[in-house]
């Protein structure tokens, strides 16, 4: 492959601690790459550790094992402080709560403001005020808003500011934690397109973590399905949602509801059974086709391929 | 914003007003009279003192008569102490109990915000259980125990500082530190609940994520926030330290309000009673409408209707 490779991520694992012996395995050896200027969705239900997985990489959580490279940087081996600096500088998080995630007493100004101060990206003041109000129409607000508190916005608007503070660092790469799933469709759809055309005019690359696969599928170039903790399934958009091999992901694709009742009278849900998996074997991740990869042991990877052959 | 000020010192003079009414009928209530010490007196010369002071009116006339001389900030005057108006007895007695208290909540709020702090960063660690246990301990034991200790041991046995004087700083140190561990005690539990609850919340994730240093998560963002709901047990703290604390003035004869209060009860000193109360309650609820409002400028989420623009 040709393109240039912004984030590696391997055998990634992430591991918590819930009382004595326990051990909560919410990441449990992931490995995906993420090419410059694409979107990856990260998809799965809830407790499938996408939301973990992300926060690892950004490193609000320290890995338990594994790596991350970010553009030829290891991202969790040890760091001066300034090197950790521009790490926070270049990646960049979306959260899922716009309301919660802002801090209730600091101004619309103050909250964008901060990562520029944290990384001088400003020289005086006059600058700093210019730059975010320049932030806040890039993303749709105006700048009569800065002087205002996060209590005074709508649902959208907050992820919006979200974003711009995301953006005022001038960050390569964002991770996008379930950025839509709080806010009411019509608005969900307002906040996507914004990404898109970021994307289109500053060259990001995003990681997109969502549940809502209509969504997932309209904004990502490639697709990896989670489950337990493990990447059960990678593919371009297309091809996992025209090709499912996974059945978990035959599954996930059969819940996707349209609005179209007579597709509905029709649609079979197929639920997913853990136990049909052969046990015996540990499962391993395996390119099926290129590009197109699947968790699967060595007998249920000969059979995948007969199905998909037989399509 | 002036609505609401007006509005809430209206509500203000109401309280007053009935503080004022239902501590004169209690007054009434009371069995005894200014002169159940004075045996010696004849009945001609009982009647004469009372008779002076208003006492043989009505109690509905001496009601508006005490009303009457609110209104004119006249609170009476003090059946016990050389016939002096209360208004000078505690204008008199007021600064050093203001003087200690101010500096019991100064040195309580700082070091139990410290410690509580301490406590929520090294969460469940052995100084998060010492703090707690000092807080535990500064909340239940009352303050004269602490005041007993002190005495004991810093000015008897070690001679340090003098056992009960006032008039040098040296001399308000023990009481301070002896009033102090409540508010302390009280400070530190609010701040190690409310920031570890603060430093789970998702804008603290933000913080962290946009680079923001350790530090500035804890004193901007964290403490910050934290602080709030303190500010609210604070006023009336406050008011109960600086009018004096009746126990910690007696044992260290201090001149204060507290002390003061102590022995007009102990004589029946009606107006002198009465004239504290009243003050207490003016101080109480008048901080309480000055937190209020601080209120609106610490916490933007809460700014009243009209305050902002």
């Amino acid at each position: 492959m040709s393109k240039e490779k912004v984030l590696e991520v391997k055998d990634l694992k992430k591991h918590f601690s819930a009382g004595k012996d326990k051990l909560i395995k919410a990441v449990d050896g992931i490995s995906f790459d993420i090419f410059k200027g694409e979107t990856f969705g990260l998809v799965g239900e809830s407790g499938s550790g996408k939301s973990t997985a992300g926060r690892t990489i950004i490193r609000l959580y320290d890995a338990t094992s594994g790596q991350v490279t970010f553009n030829g940087e290891d991202v969790h081996g040890k760091k001066s402080k300034d090197q950790l600096r521009k790490f926070n500088r270049k990646m960049q998080m979306i959260f899922q709560d716009p309301s919660s995630s802002l801090n209730p007493r600091m101004t619309v100004l103050d909250i964008i403001a901060e990562g520029i101060d944290v990384h001088n990206l400003a020289k005086n003041d006059t600058e700093r005020k210019k730059r975010v109000e320049e932030l806040l129409e890039v993303v749709g607000l105006n700048k009569e808003h800065a002087t205002r508190f996060p209590h005074e916005f709508s649902g959208g608007q907050r992820q919006r500011i979200g974003i711009a503070r995301a953006l005022a660092v001038e960050p390569d790469f964002i991770i996008a934690d379930e950025p839509i799933s709080a806010l009411d469709v019509s608005i969900q759809a307002q906040v996507v397109n914004l990404l898109k055309k970021l994307q289109k005019d500053r060259g990001l690359t995003y990681l997109f973590i969502a549940h809502d696969l209509s969504m997932v599928k309209y904004i990502s170039d490639r697709i990896g399905v989670m489950y337990m903790g493990n990447l059960v399934e990678l593919a371009d958009s297309d091809e996992l949602y025209d090709n499912p091999v996974h059945p978990y992901t035959k599954s996930l694709l059969s819940a996707i509801p349209l609005p179209d009742p007579r597709y509905e009278r029709e649609r079979q849900r197929i639920t997913y059974d853990p136990s049909a998996h052969d046990m015996s074997e540990q499962a391993e991740f395996r390119e099926i086709k290129p590009g197109h990869w699947v968790r699967a042991t060595t007998k249920e990877y000969e059979q995948y391929k007969k199905d998909l052959n037989i399509k | 914003m002036t609505r609401y000020i007006l509005r809430r010192l209206w509500y203000m003079f109401i309280t007053l007003f009935i503080i004022a009414s239902v501590s004169f009928f209690l007054m009434k209530l009371l069995p005894g009279s200014p002169l159940n010490a004075e045996d010696k007196l004849s009945e001609q010369q009982k009647t004469i003192i009372l008779e002076k002071y208003g006492l043989n009116d009505p109690v509905p006339v001496q009601y508006v008569k005490y009303l009457g001389g609110l209104v004119q900030g006249d609170l009476g005057i003090s059946f016990a102490f050389d016939n002096t108006p209360v208004t000078d007895i505690l204008a008199d007695r007021i600064g050093p109990s203001a003087i200690i208290g101010f500096q019991a909540l100064i040195v309580g709020t700082l070091l139990g915000i410290l410690l509580g702090l301490t406590a929520s960063i090294f969460r469940n660690g052995p100084l998060d259980y010492s703090s707690t246990i000092i807080a535990v301990l500064g909340t239940s034991i009352p303050s004269f125990v602490f005041a007993g200790l002190l005495q004991y041991l810093l000015a008897v046995k070690w001679g340090l500082l003098p056992v009960a004087l006032w008039g040098e700083f040296k001399h308000t140190i023990l009481p301070t530190i002896a009033l102090a561990i409540h508010p302390m005690a009280t400070a530190a539990r609010f701040t190690r609940t409310e920031m570890v609850e603060v430093l789970h919340s998702n804008y603290i994730t933000t913080a962290r994520a946009k680079g923001v240093n350790e530090s500035g998560i804890i004193w901007k963002h964290g403490l910050r926030n934290a602080l709030i709901p303190l500010v609210t047990v604070t006023g009336p703290m406050a008011v109960s330290l600086m009018t004096g604390s009746l126990v910690i003035e007696q044992i260290f004869a201090i001149p204060g309000i507290g002390e003061q209060f102590v022995k007009s009860v102990m004589v029946n000193d009606y107006p002198t009673i009465m004239g504290t109360t009243l003050m207490f309650a003016f101080l109480f609820v008048g901080i309480i409408l000055v937190i209020d409002l601080l209120y609106g400028l610490i916490d933007p989420r809460i700014r009243l209707a009209g305050g902002n623009k």
